[in-house]
């Protein structure tokens, strides 16, 4: 296995506040890693420094070995690195096709994106009863699952998830991560951020725990899941 | 019927075609106010100079002896680029410094154009070239001349164009990406500045070929007539539903024969005011516009 992501003593600041104090996090290809901490803890912006629409005060990101931090957003996709947006933020005004369209919107080869389309059409039967209806009416789940299939759509090589459990229907929370382990099985390696550190861990390789800008844990979800702090702590027992 | 209520049916129909001439240049001007608000959320009070750039590049082009043909689409790309270099070298370097100074920016721009203008060309308005000989039409009492058939036509190929790329390619769509969320669109991998440039691009031509049509409807050009009709291709665009593209073209032609229906039936001096009036009661009763809805914005 080789290191896709390697984050190097990562600062960020948002306005005056110093949000995340030197983070080291790593991916290795083929993981599902999360990132796990509650509200506030700094997980969005980690993964908005990554994505390139908030930009380091110092640190490196590496990405396939090549440091991506400064760059912005559309060119850290290009390189092979897609982000579902917080809050979901499918475009309301777009029917489902448009939206997966526009997650496909630095590729080219037709043949190829209808593969990947049938694919996430089979992973999410919905998305393709609903594909002409505008995004905006659809429900929460169904939303995130197109937000998901969207950015799988741009086919990275490194998925990021923020809370993609966040507002859903706790009926829908288990076919979502089913489907995240079926993308990630299907070879796409997955850095999933989230605030339902159970179900998270639960699907993850590995696991690291933020508090307030730090890293406070990190270890194979096995063991972190049996943490008792952690229990206490997010697991609610 | 009486001869009276024949008379006046037959000035309702001369009235209401001005009205929609009037107003299609409302609607191609206001078009691209709404398309810059809705990607950037910045009212550009420049907007009105392109228009008036455009008039100018088909009055120096039909002037030297080009057909219409060739000066419209030209006057189009030119008011296009000097957008493109107006967004690339003023707006975007204070993209992110609130509203109030791009507000201000905007109406410095404005300025900067107005006087340019008469200062290069001079303030004295200048009499447009005829593209073509232009004949009045009767059918039954209604009158109808060619430029506002040639208007008609013209607004309608620009409008059906819009509609097509905004809805039928990729940069149209991702355009409309782009004005839902410009994080969410650069996720995509969409290079947003670009659609940014593409938006002024395509509004300023807009403009710039209402600039052209003004100039045949009224036969002159001069540097500040950018102003009145800019104001009220905002009214327009507010009325509409601002930063809503069919808003535009609605608020364009209702403004458009409610000014002129005023003019034939009423005092014609009243017709600026009812235009303002327009906007203070749509703000009042429905400041969302016509098409508008409100909707929440996420925190």
């Amino acid at each position: 296995m080789s290191t896709i992501l390697e984050i190097k003593d990562l600062n960020v600041h948002y306005g005056a506040i110093h949000a995340i104090h030197g983070i080291n996090l790593k991916v290795e290809e083929g993981e599902i890693v999360t990132l796990i901490g509650s509200n506030g803890a700094g997980k969005t912006t980690t993964l908005h420094t990554i994505s390139g629409l908030l930009k380091p005060t110092s640190g490196e990101i590496v990405f396939k070995g090549q440091p991506i931090q400064g760059l912005p957003a559309h060119k850290i996709v290009a390189q092979g690195l897609a982000q579902t947006p917080e809050g979901r933020m499918v475009f309301p005004d777009l029917t489902v096709g448009e939206n997966l369209e526009m997650g496909a919107f630095l590729r080219n080869n037709k043949a190829e994106i209808a593969a990947d389309l049938k694919k996430m059409f089979t992973l999410f039967p919905r998305l393709e009863e609903r594909r002409k209806q505008h995004a905006g009416t659809l429900s929460g789940g169904e939303q995130q699952m197109l937000a998901i299939a969207r950015a799988y759509m741009a086919k990275p090589k490194l998925l990021l998830l923020d809370e993609p459990s966040l507002g859903i229907a706790p009926i829908l929370v288990q076919a979502i991560f089913d489907a995240i382990v079926e993308i990630n099985r299907s070879g796409m390696t997955v850095l999933l951020v989230e605030q339902n550190a159970y179900a998270a861990l639960k699907i993850a390789h590995r696991g690291y725990v933020l508090t307030t800008g730090e890293i406070a844990m990190q270890g194979p979800s096995a063991e972190l899941i049996s943490n008792e702090e952690i229990r206490k702590a997010y697991l609610g027992h | 019927m009486s001869e009276e209520t024949a008379y006046l049916i037959s000035d309702f129909f001369t009235y209401l075609l001005n009205g929609v001439a009037q107003g299609s240049i409302y609607a191609l001007i206001a078009l691209g106010y709404t398309m810059v608000y809705g990607i950037i959320k910045l009212i550009n009070f420049a907007h009105g100079e392109f228009y008036m750039i455009g008039a100018f590049i088909g009055y120096f082009l039909i002037s030297s002896g080009l057909p219409l043909y060739i000066a419209l689409p030209a006057a189009m790309i030119g008011s296009g680029l000097v957008a493109v270099s107006v967004e690339r070298l003023v707006y975007r370097p204070i993209r992110y410094a609130g509203r109030i100074p791009a507000l201000i920016t905007a109406l410095g721009t404005s300025l900067f154009f107005q006087y340019l203008g008469q200062g290069t060309i001079g303030a004295d308005p200048k009499a447009f070239p005829t593209a073509f000989e232009n004949t009045t039409y009767q059918v039954g009492d209604v009158f109808i001349s060619k430029i506002q058939i040639v208007i008609f036509l013209v607004t309608m190929v620009l409008m059906t164009g819009l509609w097509y790329v905004v809805t039928h390619t990729k940069i149209g769509k991702a355009m409309r990406a782009t004005s839902f969320n410009m994080n969410a669109a650069e996720l995509m991998g969409i290079n947003t500045n670009r659609i940014v440039s593409f938006t002024f691009f395509v509004g300023a031509s807009l403009a710039g070929a209402a600039g052209v049509l003004v100039g045949m409807y009224y036969n002159t050009v001069e540097p500040m007539m950018g102003l009145i009709p800019g104001l009220k291709a905002f009214i327009a665009a507010v009325l509409g539903g601002i930063g809503i593209i069919p808003g535009a073209v609605l608020g364009g032609l209702t403004l458009g024969i409610a000014e002129n229906m005023v003019v034939g039936f009423w005092i014609s001096t009243y017709r600026d005011a009812v235009a303002f009036a327009i906007l203070i009661l749509i703000l009042l009763v429905k400041p969302a516009g016509l098409l508008g809805t409100n909707r929440k914005e996420k925190v």
